[in-house]
């Protein structure tokens, strides 16, 4: 009776999380426009959506930003990593302390930050200020997970290969990297989906000659979203689900 | 030895000057902005400072905003707890395998858009959506329930949105607790209740913290959830300050309102540092 009421306990939890997601999937397939009852099912959104080029384009926009920003925030939060993981340098508990505050800061206050910032700076809002926005909000989400891996590590290997007469970089592209190579990958795909996703700080930082997906979303919320996004959110879902389960066995198959 | 120099120097600098950039420049820039006075747009000389901004936040309006946004985000960070904590002690109590697998399936319902998952809601709760046809044919209305638009809609949102935040502290807290001691409780004479409160809330309290942390202030902040389910009355602070940004054009009181909101970020933040004192601070992370 315990363990029936525990189960069921857990079971209504991730039914009141998944609902939503079989709701957004069911009606993508839904043989109707505008209608919220069952209509039988159909395939008309799918080949519909590949011949909008207006939603094909935003969200290759926003494919081109989350690959970009994962990209870079990757190599610049393994860099920072190995800096903060290796060397003693003045300020390096600060940079510890703004990693920090990035992570707890609400995306709210980091929005509008950055707005200032390229207001004050001529940045015009467009690629690069979404670009620079992105890699800054997943850059801490990569450090956390590398430096969480490299901890992991025993220093003396660094030590011994230094007697052996390796140079920093030797060690950082011999040693640290294939060390770090599952955070690495972890890292990366955490900030893809961070970055796929961001609404709250890309809604300040983005102008009108480059849309994304979520911006796109939430202006035609209150019109109504077409079966045309259901079937595009359903297919970016599980794409995303398919990168992490190879990820996953990937990586398993390496260790 | 020149070449260890420039590495060392170059994965330094880069991170240095990224973060100062990009986030001590920006947050330093709003601190400014929220003692300049209406209408500022630009450092163009001479500036007028001032803390008018800081004097209107105690006007009625924008303080009962602030008020009633606590409220909704404090209930709803209460309503994330009592669902997450027996969520969270029944899946530390687990085997591995199922443990692993359980917070696997936590995590995958964040890789669609959360903006086409809060329409979902939408589509749940509306007057003639599948929560009224269920509780309809149960019996348990017999009139539609009005939900969307409304507070509750906005809170359901809420929770939904941010539950998961919730879980992952307080089980990697729970993940962590030593059995044992409730078996030592026991033999002392505990009953269940008593093991519950004496031993196990006292003990992951950091995890309780730092769920409370995660979960209020995005509460808070996170604009779209009322935009989208709630109506135009219930606003959130996250709202107003979207506002002042992008329709009433007040830049330094929207800068005011996110320093008093990163001030209360920063109360937390010390609640959570003292409570963790001696176990591992660095969970939160």
């Amino acid at each position: 009776m315990k363990n029936f009421l525990k189960t069921s306990y857990i079971a209504s939890i991730y039914i009141f999380l998944y609902l939503p997601v079989v709701v957004l999937i069911t009606y993508a397939f839904n043989n109707a426009r505008f209608s919220a009852e069952w209509h039988g099912m159909t395939l008309q959104w799918f080949t519909a959506l590949f011949q909008d080029t207006d939603l094909l384009m935003i969200t290759s926009h926003s494919l081109i930003i989350a690959v970009l920003s994962a990209t870079i925030a990757v190599i610049l939060g393994s860099l920072g990593s190995v800096a903060l993981f290796r060397y003693y340098f003045f300020g390096k508990q600060f940079i510890h302390g703004l990693l920090f505050v990035l992570i707890v800061v609400p995306d709210l206050v980091f929005g509008i930050s950055l707005l200032i910032l390229y207001s004050l700076a001529k940045i015009h809002l467009g690629f690069w200020s979404l670009l620079l926005a992105h890699v800054t909000f997943c850059l801490p989400f990569v450090v956390v997970t590398v430096l969480g891996r490299l901890s992991g590590t025993d220093k003396k290997i660094i030590e011994a290969a230094r007697d052996l007469g390796a140079t920093d970089s030797t060690i950082f592209f011999k040693i640290i990297l294939p060390l770090m190579l599952p955070a690495l990958v972890a890292g990366w795909l955490l900030s893809f989906t961070l970055s796929m996703d961001d609404v709250i700080i890309s809604f300040f930082v983005s102008g009108p000659n480059f849309q994304i997906l979520p911006l796109y979303i939430f202006s035609q919320v209150h019109v109504g979203i077409t079966p045309e996004i259901n079937a595009l959110c359903t297919l970016v879902f599980l794409l995303t689900v398919t990168f992490v389960y190879l990820a996953h066995f990937l990586l398993r198959k390496r260790a | 030895m020149k070449n260890n120099y420039l590495f060392k120097r170059f994965s330094i600098s880069m991170i240095v000057f990224w973060l100062i950039a990009f986030s001590l420049l920006p947050f330093l820039f709003t601190f400014l902005f929220s003692f300049l006075s209406e209408g500022t747009h630009d450092l163009s000389w001479p500036l007028h400072f001032t803390t008018h901004s800081y004097v209107q936040i105690f006007n009625p309006i924008y303080f009962r905003i602030f008020v009633r946004s606590f409220e909704l985000a404090f209930v709803a960070s209460i309503i994330c707890l009592v669902l997450g904590y027996p969520f969270s002690y029944i899946l530390a109590k687990m085997s591995e395998r199922m443990r692993t697998a359980l917070m696997f399936f936590l995590i995958i319902p964040f890789w669609t858009s959360s903006l086409i998952r809060i329409y979902a809601i939408i589509i749940i709760i509306r007057a003639k959506g599948l929560l009224n046809h269920l509780l309809l044919w149960l019996g348990i209305i017999h009139h539609p329930l009005q939900l969307l638009y409304t507070n509750t809609a906005v809170m359901i949102g809420l929770v939904y949105s941010l539950l998961p935040f919730m879980i992952l502290p307080l089980y990697a807290n729970l993940e962590k607790f030593d059995w044992r001691l409730l078996d030592a409780a026991r033999d002392l004479g505990a009953t269940g209740w008593q093991k519950l409160v004496k031993v196990v809330i006292p003990l992951t309290v950091p995890g309780i913290v730092a769920g409370m942390l995660l979960v209020l202030l995005p509460a808070m902040t996170m604009f779209y959830i009322p935009d989208i389910l709630g109506g135009s009355r219930s606003i959130l602070l996250g709202n107003l300050i979207k506002d002042q940004f992008v329709t009433a054009n007040n830049w330094p009181l929207g800068s005011t309102i996110s320093v008093v909101l990163t001030l209360l970020m920063g109360i937390l933040l010390i609640i959570y540092w003292k409570v963790s004192q001696g176990s591992d601070r660095r969970e939160l992370l």
